[in-house]
């Protein structure tokens, strides 16, 4: 298991190299722009541009300007946006992370949660009425635009219902977990829920179909003869082997949510997240945020692909000695 | 005859489908006595596995319609509740699959199966569970059993895997022993080693078995009894010794004459038996349900024929004249054409 994990790391730095490098040449390499003047953003003067020549190397070949960038980036964390004229990047997209990360972790565990039971609930009850209707509540929920539904929400809970039902709804915006875990939560619940609604029918849907089939395995039936409990033969033995699908969507929607697929539930609900970060990024060509921006959701896709790798080979033991 | 273990009494299952009632089982009745060893023969789709699943409750169709009596130890298991059923299962009365490839759970160890076995029906410690499995999985052969306990189920042969599931069939020494189809997904080599294992235990256990199996071969190795299944319905019974030198149904001789023989000429081309199984979908029931298939058929096959015991303890449902039989049986077996 160690070995796998350590091979699995091995190979998601390998990946996450490759990127950093493509994105690099993107950037920076393709014909017929100048990086220094992107780098510099608009209007910038000839002292300026001159300066980023000099300080990311773009007189020197590609891949001491390869390296100039990283150590900007990761070592000096000096790089900034529109050269000295704006802010600096590392700091920017450093305050983004927590608002991202607590967004979409707490939506993750709800959508799962809610998945799991919809899923097992459905399962149980194939056959019946109750089967059919979870999976129509699901699809609606999938349905539902976020954007929409985050403004619907919105309206209910900051206007129209504030004064009475929803009184205890704060503003919208984002507290830090440093400032009690009670605010975080409570300016945090109704975009957790929001996203979540999008991602827990899709689920349960997956997760259903998986454990209907996996009721006709041979091993369910076995199990039903060795004398165990229907309960346990649902859980234990279709739940655990379902799992595996789920978990493979798992680790790309989360990977793609971290990395900025979340922007617009931040937009709605006024988190300053890396989603917004690199929407508002575009909007102004602010290149070293981009560049900053890219590598970081590319980490973190990186990361979730490594993370469902472990989640495999725990719940898959076929999966360990690949 | 002391009292049997299993009794069952005019089992009848049917599912109801769009297109109308499939008849799977039709009206069978036998025994089973303690540490008998009951062969059930038959094609596909004869009602042989349906048969003893419906015994058990382990039919998950909500269509399906189970008539009869399956007396276990004097109690009706059909009428039994759910958890009373469960108790029996994997108890008194276990199961082992025809496929070992997919009968375990991918994802556990083999002492993680037995052990969820044995704690399902005593209250045990998960050591001693497990402790009880590396003991089971020696007596059926599994070598460094110790170490293996904790192998997946993706680790074993299947040879191995088929005896890790019978090891766990054995784990709370159940008096009957339901073996569908055991070796037939194995290699011939493996099939005789399991079913010597299969024999030795039984020996040891005292367990009785009914093997669910369309291989004669393997039916003459092992059981006491032989049942053979036809459309549902029992073709032809009795001891083994019986039915195999003595057998009485066309069906049976069908069955056996495409046996390749070991001596003797080679046959140029085995017999086979013509046309298909009858469909249990067909309404049309009232009749010898393996006429359409028989050189000797008649319009007394016409309604259906009752079973009869022609010789003592060996029964069969032909209405052919019981003192010509043995001559039509050698028309009917002997090879078409012999191979140069």
């Amino acid at each position: 298991m160690w070995r796998f994990a350590g091979k699995r790391a091995l190979a998601a730095l390998l990946v996450l190299f490759a990127i950093s490098v493509l994105v690099f040449l993107i950037f920076f390499a393709t014909p017929g722009i100048d990086p220094a003047a992107r780098i510099a953003g608009r209007n910038a003067s000839q002292e300026t541009l001159t300066q980023v020549r000099a300080s990311f190397g773009f007189d020197r070949p590609i891949w001491v300007q390869y390296g100039l960038m990283m150590q900007h980036l990761f070592i000096n964390r000096d790089l900034t946006s529109f050269v000295n004229r704006g802010s600096q990047v590392i700091p920017q997209v450093m305050q983004a992370i927590p608002v991202t990360l607590s967004l979409v972790f707490g939506a993750a565990l709800i959508w799962v949660v809610l998945a799991l039971i919809m899923g097992v609930a459905a399962t149980a009850a194939r056959g019946t009425v109750i089967d059919p209707l979870i999976l129509v509540i699901g699809v609606i929920g999938v349905s539902l635009p976020v954007f929409w539904l985050g403004e619907v929400v919105n309206l209910v809970t900051q206007s129209r219902l504030h004064d009475t039902v929803f009184a205890w709804v704060p503003q919208l915006g984002y507290v830090p977990l440093t400032d009690g875990v009670g605010p975080w939560a409570l300016h945090l619940l109704f975009p957790w829920l929001t996203l979540a609604v999008l991602y827990a029918g899709i689920y349960a849907r997956v997760l259903r179909s998986e454990m209907v089939a996996s009721m006709n395995e041979d091993y369910v039936r076995m199990a039903r003869a060795k004398g165990i409990g229907e309960t346990r033969v649902l859980i234990r033995h279709s739940l655990r082997t379902s799992m595996i699908s789920i978990v493979s969507l798992f680790g790309l929607d989360f990977g793609a949510l971290i990395g900025g697929a979340a922007l617009l539930t931040e937009v709605v609900f006024g988190l300053q997240g890396v989603g917004k970060l690199t929407y508002d990024s575009l909007q102004n060509f602010d290149l070293p945020v981009i560049l900053a921006c890219v590598l970081y959701a590319s980490f973190f896709v990186v990361l979730a692909n490594f993370i469902v790798d472990l989640l495999y080979a725990w719940l898959d033991p076929r999966v360990r000695h690949v | 005859m002391s009292e049997p273990l299993l009794d069952v009494r005019d089992l009848r299952v049917s599912f109801r489908t769009r297109t109308g009632v499939v008849t799977a089982v039709d009206g069978i009745s036998f025994t089973v006595g303690p540490g008998d060893v009951v062969g059930l023969v038959g094609e596909s789709g004869s009602g042989k596995s349906v048969s003893m699943l419906s015994v058990l409750g382990l039919i998950d169709n909500p269509n399906c319609v189970i008539e009869g009596q399956a007396l276990f130890k004097g109690r009706d298991l059909l009428t039994m509740s759910d958890d009373e059923l469960r108790a029996v299962r994997g108890q008194e009365i276990a199961m082992i699959f025809q496929d070992p490839m997919t009968a375990l759970t991918p994802v556990y160890t083999a002492g993680w199966h037995i052990s969820e076995q044995i704690r399902a029906h005593e209250k045990v410690s998960k050591k001693a569970a497990l402790a009880r499995a590396v003991q089971l999985l020696d007596a059926v052969g599994i070598p460094n059993a110790a170490d293996r306990v904790n192998s997946y189920p993706h680790e074993f042969s299947g040879g191995m895997r088929q005896r890790v599931v019978i090891a766990m069939a054995l784990s709370c020494n159940p008096s009957l022993l339901i073996a569908d189809e055991p070796t037939t997904a194995l290699d011939v080599t493996i099939q005789a080693q399991i079913l010597e294992l299969l024999k030795s235990l039984q020996s040891e256990f005292g367990s009785s078995i009914v093997l669910i199996t369309h291989d004669m071969g393997v039916v003459s190795q092992m059981s006491d009894r032989v049942m053979v299944m036809y459309g549902g319905r029992l073709a032809e019974a009795g001891p083994r010794r019986e039915v195999m030198r003595n057998p009485l149904h066309p069906y049976t001789w069908g069955l056996m004459a495409s046996i390749p023989p070991t001596d003797g000429t080679r046959v140029a081309r085995l017999a086979a038996i013509p046309g298909a199984p009858i469909s249990p979908g067909d309404p049309d029931r009232d009749h010898c349900l393996f006429s359409a298939r028989c050189r000797f058929v008649s319009d007394a096959c016409r309604p259906q024929p009752e079973l009869v015991e022609h010789i003592p303890g060996h029964f069969d449902s032909c209405v052919l004249p019981f003192a010509d039989r043995v001559e039509l049986r050698r028309q009917a077996m002997t090879p078409l054409e012999v191979a140069p």
